[in-house]
């Protein structure tokens, strides 16, 4: 068969550009992933076993376990740290609230340059801002359907 | 100066490249050329309190440093093309703004230097000056901060991202002087090859320089052995492969002495770098550093320089536009 010409339209081109492009390491990306994001709701699991140890009842023992996730990836990425985690964890990181709390400190570390109104106030939720208003959203369209149905 | 060809001009008096400097950043220190660029910073800020103030210092530095090799005093210097990739080419004009030189802002994306040598030899060549000085730049944290993600976002990047050179480089050109030369000039066409994906720009700007390289020979009436190397600006691992590729298609095999500048600034294996080097300051560094050096040793005779760019910015991609590419060659010899 002859081989089709890269030159000959935008499509023939993006198949050639698409052979030749190596795609992203999946199975390792996924294996990466799985440690990490484990390792991460264990540690969650840690501190609500911890907490109830003490004493604190389940609720409060969930927000521990959230504030405590939120402390420690805000922290890690403030150090310059949590980037190079995520970097080989990828989704691993990023899913938990870890990944959510990173993508508000980042921008604000980024554009605290330009000052802590259009800077940091402005700028904080350009990464998690769509995470907040459709999952917002998500979750008024599911309350509103539990309240009418269920 | 007159016209060969469709696009090409043939300069009619000699411009000579008198003398280069760049400034590179950590990463770049780190790669395989560390030892042919004049200034290595540690510090990504140097010593600044952003990106950009960070990045306009490296062009100051390097405009000053390659003034003070060539032994020429400022005010020899009769005008000024620079250029960058922050909006509004900031980095040049407040890099630039003490030197008190006329100056015209210029933007190729990333073929931006050959760009201002471009121009900077027409302006030669046509008696308009006597010196010029061609500086450029690009920063990765600024650049990163203006294009894509911030910097301590916890996120993956594509096989086929390129890692945007933090450096500057710069050149004087002048009519007397002992060469390299500036010979033949070939501006490019914007090409738009249809890619959408901003993680695969080298795919994107392969298109226009495989037109700005069979337009090249076509005009000349040379062949790629004519030259002893031909260097392109940042199309990286992806870029360089479907140019060597397209390049022998079109029956100008490039093969056996054609690099690219992205994949030689640093070790994709030791640096994950994914495609190679990229932005304004890769070909201006790896040219004024190494190339240059090259040439000045005879170790290079004549070669045929491409950058490329890819226009595009952060909106256009959102609003799902193509990438268009831009490619400018210039040949030099000795």
């Amino acid at each position: 068969m002859e081989k089709p010409n890269p030159l000959e339209s935008n499509q023939a081109y993006q198949d050639y550009v698409d052979q030749k492009t190596p795609n992203s390491p999946i199975l390792k990306n996924c294996f990466f992933a799985f440690c990490v994001g484990g390792f991460i709701c264990s540690l969650g699991q840690v501190i609500f076993e911890y907490a109830q140890s003490r004493g604190v009842d389940e609720t409060t023992c969930y927000t521990i376990v959230s504030v405590s996730l939120i402390f420690l990836s805000s922290f890690l990425t403030a150090l310059n740290v949590f980037n190079r985690i995520g970097k080989f964890a990828g989704a691993g990181s990023l899913v938990p609230i870890t990944g959510f709390a990173n993508s508000i400190v980042s921008p604000a570390m980024e554009y605290k340059s330009e000052g802590y109104i259009m800077g940091v106030g402005a700028k904080m939720f350009t990464v998690a801002g769509p995470v907040l208003v459709y999952g917002i959203s998500t979750s008024i369209l599911v309350g509103m359907i539990a309240l009418l149905f269920i | 100066m007159k016209k060969i060809g469709t696009q090409s001009y043939q300069l009619e008096h000699n411009v000579s490249i008198l003398e280069t400097a760049c400034i590179v950043g950590p990463k770049e220190k780190d790669g395989p050329l560390a030892s042919y660029f004049d200034k290595c910073i540690e510090d990504e800020f140097w010593g600044e309190e952003t990106w950009e103030k960070a990045e306009s210092k490296f062009v100051k530095e390097t405009a000053e440093l390659v003034i003070h090799k060539s032994g020429l005093a400022v005010k020899d210097i009769d005008m000024c093309f620079a250029g960058d990739l922050i909006n509004q080419c900031i980095s040049s004009s407040f890099g630039l703004r003490d030197l008190n030189i006329p100056f015209f802002g210029i933007f190729g994306a990333c073929s931006t230097f050959v760009e201002s040598n471009l121009l900077g030899s027409i302006m030669i060549d046509g008696g308009f000056a006597n010196h010029v000085l061609c500086a450029c730049s690009s920063h990765f944290c600024s650049a990163e901060k203006q294009f894509r993600f911030p910097l301590e976002l916890g996120n993956q990047r594509p096989p086929s991202s390129q890692w945007t050179v933090t450096a500057a480089g710069s050149t004087i050109l002048t009519k007397a002087g002992n060469g390299p030369f500036i010979k033949i000039l070939t501006p490019g066409k914007i090409v738009d090859m249809g890619i959408k994906d901003a993680a695969n720009m080298g795919a994107a700007m392969a298109g226009a320089a495989l037109d700005t390289l069979c337009t090249h020979f076509r005009d000349t009436g040379r062949m790629p052995n004519y030259y002893d190397a031909i260097f392109t600006g940042d199309l990286g691992y992806i870029g360089k492969d479907i140019l060597i590729d397209l390049s022998l298609q079109q029956g100008f095999p490039i093969g056996d002495h054609y690099e690219d500048c992205g994949v030689l600034i640093f070790d994709k294996a030791k640096q994950d770098t994914h495609s190679g080097g990229s932005g304004c300051g890769c070909i201006a560094s790896v040219f004024s550093g190494y190339i240059y050096h090259q040439m000045r040793s005879q170790h290079y005779q004549k070669i045929l320089l491409i950058a490329t760019g890819a226009l595009t910015n952060a909106l256009t991609s959102q609003q799902g536009e193509s990438i268009p590419g831009i490619a400018h060659a210039i040949s030099i010899e000795i």
